[in-house]
């Protein structure tokens, strides 16, 4: 292999490590938009907070980070409720055309509030989680795969998949995929559409913490990294289209591999562009998204 | 079993229904015609609970149904099938008949519900993992009508059934109601189409701009000059031996 090519072959590896985490981010956002039709701008933050969870665990408790999922993912779920049924359910109420105006007001004020609050517990210092293993490196010929962002990947298609699995199989997951098609619908059905919603927030917030625990592992966390989340997680989304989860995590790779691949050409302030273009192109040319349906 | 006493509805200023009252006794059938715009979708969906009316009762077996959140009406036994259908279109025909017997209820019947539906609709038994979005118009409406169904209601009602609909399908529909009718369901039928509508219905009311100019027996309103005029055409004024035969 030319030098050349094996630099852009680790490029393109990182960048499939990170487009996983793009993916989990994105499933949570597209869950929440899909079926509460409210389109969640604190996201990020959520997935901030997840990683300032399994930091906090790590630094005051010695619990590794990925033993951590175990206490982070409850705990966000747990979190999500609270957050529905203080905030979110009361923007659920209003009529279905307002819902993702609110949503925005609601959701940057929450965004605002939370990036505070982290300031004031954590300082505004970029943080990561290190470990004993950190450090470990798989190689395959000349190229080197971290090895705590490859496990990263494993565990998000393996809760992409058990996601996949709860919407397909579980009362309560086809309840929720009925409610993102038509609520009125699903009421009809004698399905308690808030139900739907909180369960389907409660998750959505879940896969948040989920993906600010590997965030942080890989690679590191600080109370602004909300927005960029958010923002990459919202052109995973548009470029999915919803109503597939594994359509959303293969977006997810889909952008973190362009994205490297961009910074390997253009060098590497075109990172963030290329996302930026993937946006637009997909919303002149195919607005329902890649995996998602047409209206 | 069903009593809808003044009932009083309005978007924004609009009146939509003034004053409406009906009522399905234990196994009618009962036929809601008029013209579009008369109110007829809005008198269901206050049934359902989707639409909030104004001024009015509505009484289901002596209970104020007004006071019943829409997500219990299957639990107490009323079923819809909307205009338009409303499937789950993404989710294919098991799924979307299971999820009609997601209520508690409904739920402990489901095996006999789906037996009941899959004789009812043979159809269906083959496409049962098909995507409903992949189906035409009249299987779309076996399913819908099968989804209501799963949750084993004693009333049903229905709203346009055969709007879009082959009229092969229609009629396939139309005995289905006749047949699940003689299990002892009770139906509210909105129909556009009212000759099918007056044959199979035992009671029909007239809706015209949100108040019931009419009501009568199904066959003796197939017979009615205003309703010939207004709602069979020209050509039905002429008695039609054809009538007689269809007419229960």
């Amino acid at each position: 292999m030319t030098p050349e090519l094996t630099v852009l072959a680790q490029q393109v590896v990182l960048g499939l490590l990170l487009g996983g985490l793009y993916g989990l981010a994105a499933a949570g956002l597209s869950l929440v938009f899909g079926v509460l039709k409210v389109l969640n701008v604190a996201h990020g933050e959520l997935i901030m907070l997840g990683g300032y969870g399994a930091y906090w665990l790590f630094a005051r408790l010695g619990v590794d980070p990925f033993a951590s999922l175990l206490l982070v993912i409850p705990g966000a779920l747990l979190a999500g409720a609270v957050l529905y049924l203080g905030l979110f359910g009361f923007v659920v109420r209003a009529h279905e055309h307002t819902r993702v105006k609110n949503s925005l007001l609601v959701g940057f004020g929450l965004a605002l509030s939370l990036h505070a609050l982290a300031v004031r517990l954590w300082t505004a210092d970029d943080r990561s989680i290190t470990t004993t293993y950190g450090g470990a490196v798989l190689s395959v010929g000349p190229i080197a795969i971290p090895l705590i962002r490859l496990a990263s990947l494993a565990v998000a298609l393996a809760l992409i998949g058990a996601l996949h699995l709860l919407l397909a199989r579980w009362r309560w997951g086809k309840a929720i995929r009925a409610t993102a098609e038509d609520w009125q619908a699903a009421l009809l059905t004698g399905i308690d559409v808030r139900r739907a919603y909180l369960l389907a927030f409660a998750l959505g917030t879940a896969l948040a913490g989920a993906a600010g625990t590997l965030v942080s592992v890989g690679y590191s966390i600080s109370p602004s990294i909300g927005l960029e989340w958010t923002l990459k997680a919202l052109i995973v989304v548009v470029l999915a289209g919803l109503g597939s989860m594994l359509g959303t995590f293969a977006a997810g790779l889909f952008v973190g591999v362009a994205e490297a691949l961009s910074a390997a050409a253009f060098g590497g302030p075109y990172r963030e562009v290329v996302g930026l273009v993937i946006f637009l192109v997909v919303l002149v040319l195919r607005p329902q998204g890649l995996f998602g349906r047409g209206q | 079993m069903l009593e809808i006493r003044g009932l009083d509805v309005a978007y924004g200023d609009v009146p939509v229904l003034s004053g409406v009252g009906l009522h399905v006794g234990e196994g009618e059938i009962v036929a809601l015609l008029g013209p579009n715009g008369a109110g007829k979708s809005s008198l269901l969906g206050c049934v359902a609970g989707l639409v909030r009316p104004r001024a009015g009762s509505i009484a289901w077996e002596g209970r104020d149904l007004l006071t019943v959140a829409p997500h219990l009406m299957v639990e107490h036994g009323l079923a819809v099938v909307p205009e338009g259908r409303r499937l789950f279109g993404g989710m294919t025909v098991e799924e979307n008949l299971e999820l009609g017997a997601f209520a508690p209820r409904a739920r402990a019947a489901r095996r006999q519900s789906l037996a009941r539906v899959l004789a009812l609709f043979p159809d269906l038994g083959a496409r049962r993992r098909q995507v409903v979005r992949g189906l035409s118009g009249g299987q779309q409406q076996m399913v819908a009508v099968g989804r209501a169904l799963m949750a084993s209601p004693r009333l049903l009602m229905l709203d346009e059934p055969s709007l879009g609909i082959a009229p092969r399908l229609v009629r396939a529909i139309l005995d289905a109601l006749v047949e699940i009718n003689r299990d002892g369901v009770a139906i509210l039928l909105v129909e556009q189409n009212v000759r099918a509508a007056l044959t199979l219905a035992h009671r029909a009311y007239i809706l015209e701009g949100g108040r019931v100019v009419g009501e009568g027996a199904g066959p003796a309103l197939l017979h009615d000059p205003h309703v010939r005029q207004a709602y069979l055409g020209p050509l039905a004024a002429a008695d039609r031996p054809g009538d007689r035969e269809t007419a229960r």
